[in-house]
């Protein structure tokens, strides 16, 4: 089936067999691979992107099922190379250890700090919360979140609050 | 020291957070083919034959590979090659790859697997340790169902007890871990030219890969290189297991002649590899009426599943560490690993300790509770001092900062105004303090002596970058990063112009794996040599430039050399050095390599100085439960580590944090259950849990840093410790606010209510 659908502002048109999940359409038909496949079962949240403006796991949606959405993935996160913030905070803060769930879970929170700028820890906690991360304890992802919106006092980070 | 102690940012992060750093599954090759396993579908079986007729006639098959078309040797190159790369005459765990199918899209390979026929006629398996150890039990594994085992004699621990004034003894178990890295294992293998192999993939020990491709396919090793893929956590998980993929990849390359990619599936990641070992520990420590330790009886199993893997030295180090980090001249320790018919158990953070560490840390809290002395008294008394002798009769002799990390952590937790006794509780809502002091042998000890050793190559390129090759990998853990420090302040260059890269087998020679805590401290170590062999050499051409005449007299740090004697201001930059390096004809290359501190081991008293150096911690976790439901929250761990030194602070505090929140998972609620037929029932995520957000108490880190003198600027290791020791600090806690001991893990409700 022929589907078209925006991915990070560029217009994709592709011919697509109806049992392929987003996920590998977006890894394999568009070369996308930021997006990574933790479970294919919709527990790990490696595959979340943002789709009309809400975070999906990519692996429990049809690629068919994207004809005519939007969608935002890693690669579409940095703007003519510069990082975001959110990028930048999860550099600074050492979020980022082996990498595997880092692109999902930037996109959590991204998706947060678009409808709540000033997120609690709490908020955090819940934005993130489908986002698995086996290396870091989450701490410092949360303090990038936190300092992504202006909030962290340096050296003085949530574990020591 | 610029940029050692520094937490500079991480090498690998600006790529990371945009998405381009590229895992296994994110590479292709023109006219790559894909495969995917048949598994065992039962525990234990004799394997009759593989009838593949019809999966070969299926769309886009080119091959169905069983252990008859193994061209070199078809066992799995660990320590006793007793695992096949493909089942042969046995199938031996529900799980177990029985045969590869090849074809053109992952799909095809997929649907061509549901049919290949396995014929096998089911035998009855032994199923846990207990049944493994019982007197009538069926042999699987020689004849007394055990791959190794091991002795400790200190004195005379028999007599010790008889003369104890009290003696407590007590029974501990503790579950299966599974490593739960988020990218599972894969690797790609690409057949070359003149019968080459290269295998790229995600993996800690490029050179037991090696080994294993080389043995597979039955090639020289000069034809084989390993190519590490940027890997997405291991934790242990991918020390043994990669050898079993990349060798089925590599037979599949070199049947078909194509490269051929191999990347689990989660429920098959979770089934077939490895795991941490179940154990069973038997603890009877006798005390004086103070409480200190006058005799120590102890009997450690651990369930090594259906092959040996790494069970002999997971088993060692764990017999070693099995009293903790307690004085005592009076210890008999025995310990079994023993095969049962389920999944091979491998290495996974910890390697054989946390086990122990749980009973050992249990068994003392236990002893304080009926002696009725602070739990944190009884570690006090006990405890490692400079000076103090292991269990091993090794006396520490330096970097022992234990009693520091149980000043540090009590007075960051407050222990002495919030620790109260159990009895004093009430209420239907109570918290609990509880305590673990924790030691760790780093590096391979005496068990594993003849790994212990790492190259490194360095080379000052023309325009003043550095590029260094390592032996060990970057896994998540930061490796590539601090090496990068170390090697930056070694030679005198900045930060930025170091680019450690990651690990190909046709850059350095074997350097062992990476495991066991060692990376910092060996490759850090290996770094020091090659630069110590370079930074003569850029002295020496330095010393022209600034118009000195001795070399002494030059200074070179943070990527800019000036004269010593002379404050005039001139400065040259690194960059400028090199060209006059290579304008000189200098050599611009060195290579470290470095072998460990000597360790040693008698294999039958178990005496010796069984590691180089040892890491200390205490954790102290404060827990709310609430008494009618049983349901408990760990609210806040405090951590305190001595690692020797630093390198990175934040990456250290990295370590702590997911290390503690790993502890905690396999604390309160991972663990894998089996039927009673032996199948694995809960290999998906959605089954086997893992702590998330929602789960993750306040985690403290406190560093503290008792420099080992042999150590790169002091450093020891230290990556495992978090997690070792934090099941004990929460049984504690949970025992501190209600009373209830649980001493088989994971801590749950029902266990606390004492319904399970």
């Amino acid at each position: 089936m022929k589907i078209s659908l925006k991915v990070n502002g560029k217009k994709y048109t592709r011919e697509v067999e109806t049992n392929k999940n987003l996920l590998h359409f977006i890894r394999e038909d568009l070369g996308l691979t930021g997006t990574k496949e933790g479970c294919g079962a919709g527990e790990c949240g490696a595959c979340t992107i943002i789709m009309n403006g809400k975070t999906v796991n990519s692996c429990l949606i049809l690629a068919v099922e994207a004809n005519g959405c939007e969608i935002e993935t890693i690669e579409g996160e940095a703007k003519n190379g510069k990082l975001s913030k959110l990028q930048k905070a999860f550099h600074e803060n050492h979020a980022v250890q082996c990498g595997f769930c880092t692109p999902g879970m930037i996109l959590s929170a991204r998706a947060l700090l678009e409808k709540n700028a000033k997120p609690t820890v709490e908020q955090i906690k819940e934005a993130i919360e489908g986002n698995f991360c086996r290396c870091t304890g989450y701490q410092q992802i949360i303090e990038a979140v936190q300092d992504a919106s202006g909030q962290l006092k340096k050296k003085e980070g949530l574990k020591r609050a | 020291m610029p940029v050692v102690g520094k937490s500079v940012p991480r090498k690998d992060a600006w790529d990371k957070v945009q998405g381009k750093a590229r895992y296994v599954d994110d590479y292709s090759f023109s006219d790559i083919l894909y495969a995917t396993t048949v598994r065992s579908e039962l525990a234990y079986a004799r394997l009759n034959g593989i009838d593949t007729a019809r999966a070969l006639s299926m769309p886009g098959v080119k091959a169905v590979l069983t252990h008859v078309d193994v061209q070199g040797k078809n066992a799995v190159p660990l320590v006793f090659e007793d695992e096949p790369f493909l089942a042969q005459d046995y199938l031996r765990f529900h799980g177990e790859p029985v045969a590869l199918v090849i074809a053109e899209s992952y799909e095809e390979a997929l649907a061509a697997a549901a049919l290949v026929k396995v014929d096998a006629e089911p035998l009855k398996p032994v199923l846990s340790i207990r049944e493994a150890i019982a007197e009538n039990a069926p042999k699987i594994y020689k004849d007394d169902n055990c791959f190794s085992r091991y002795n400790i004699k200190k004195g005379d621990a028999e007599t010790a007890m008889k003369k104890a004034r009290h003696i407590f003894e007590r029974e501990y178990e503790t579950p299966y871990q599974e490593h739960a890295y988020l990218e599972t294992n894969g690797v790609i293998a690409v057949p070359g030219l003149e019968d080459s192999m290269a295998v790229y993939g995600t993996m800690q020990c490029p050179f037991y890969v090696h080994d294993a491709v080389a043995q597979a396919i039955g090639i020289d090793r000069n034809k084989v290189r390993i190519v590490q893929t940027t890997t997405g956590g291991g934790f242990g998980g991918k020390e043994d297991f990669p050898s079993v993929v990349a060798g089925q990849a590599a037979i599949a390359a070199k049947l078909t002649g194509r490269p051929v990619k191999l990347v689990y599936k989660r429920e098959e990641d979770i089934i077939a590899s490895s795991k941490r070992h179940p154990g069973l520990i038997k603890m009877k420590i006798g005390t004086d009426e103070r409480g200190k330790i006058v005799a120590a009886i102890i009997d450690y199993y651990i369930d090594g599943g259906a092959y040996s893997t790494l069970t002999p030295i997971v088993l060692w180090r764990g017999t070693v560490h099995a009293l903790g980090p307690y004085e005592c001249q009076d210890i008999l320790i025995k310990s079994y690993g023993v095969a049962t018919n389920k999944v091979p158990c491998g290495a996974y953070r910890g390697f054989g300790s946390p086990q122990v560490i749980f009973a050992g840390e249990s068994i003392i809290d236990e002893i304080a509770d009926e002696l009725k002395i602070d739990p944190l008294e009884i570690r006090r008394l006990n405890g490692y001092k400079v000076g103090s002798s292991t269990a091993t009769s090794q006396i520490i002799d330096q970097s022992c900062g234990l009693m520091e990390t149980i000043d540090r952590a009590a007075a960051k937790a407050d222990w002495k105004s919030k620790w109260q006794a159990p009895s004093s509780k009430k209420g239907s809502t109570r918290t609990g303090l509880g305590i673990s002091t924790v030691y760790y042998g780093v590096g391979l000890g005496a068990g594993g002596k003849h790994l212990d050793r790492v190259a490194t190559s360095m080379t000052i390129m023309k325009d003043g970058s550095v590029h260094c090759a390592i032996g060990n990998v970057e896994m998540g853990q930061g490796a590539r990063t601090v090496l990068a420090q170390i090697a930056a302040d070694a030679l005198g260059a900045s930060y930025e112009m170091v680019n450690v890269v990651e690990t190909d087998t046709a850059l350095v020679p074997d350097s062992g794996p990476t495991v066991a805590s060692r990376t910092t401290f060996m490759s850090g170590n290996s770094l020091m040599i090659a630069a110590a062999e370079l930074r003569p050499r850029l002295l020496h051409v330095a010393k022209d430039m600034l118009g000195e005449t001795r070399d002494e007299d030059v200074e070179l740090i943070d990527g800019w050399a000036f004269s010593k004697r002379n404050a005039n201001g001139q400065r040259i930059h690194f960059k400028e050095l090199a060209q006059k390096l290579y304008a000189y004809r200098l050599m611009p290359s060195a290579f470290g390599w470095y072998i460990a501190p000597d360790s040693s081991y008698d294999k039958d008293t178990g005496q010796g100085n069984a590691y180089f150096v040892y890491s200390y911690c205490t954790n102290i976790a404060e827990v709310e439960v609430d008494m009618e439901t049983g349901e408990f929250q760990v609210k806040r761990i405090t951590c305190a580590h001595d690692m020797g030194k630093a390198i990175n602070p934040q990456q250290v505090e990295g370590q702590i944090e997911g290390g503690t929140l790993q502890g905690m998972g396999y604390a309160t609620m991972e663990e894998i259950r089996h039927d009673a037929n032996g199948k694995m029932l809960n290999n998906a995520f959605a089954t086997y849990i893992l702590p998330t957000t929602e789960d993750t108490p306040v985690i403290d880190p406190i560093i503290v840093e008792h420099a080992y003198d042999r150590g790169p600027y002091g450093a020891k290791g230290f990556g495992e410790v978090p997690l070792m020791g934090i099941a004990p600090a929460i049984a504690n806690a949970v025992y501190n606010a209600t009373g209830k001991r649980i001493r088989i893990l994971p801590i749950k409700p029902e266990k606390i209510l004492g319904l399970e």
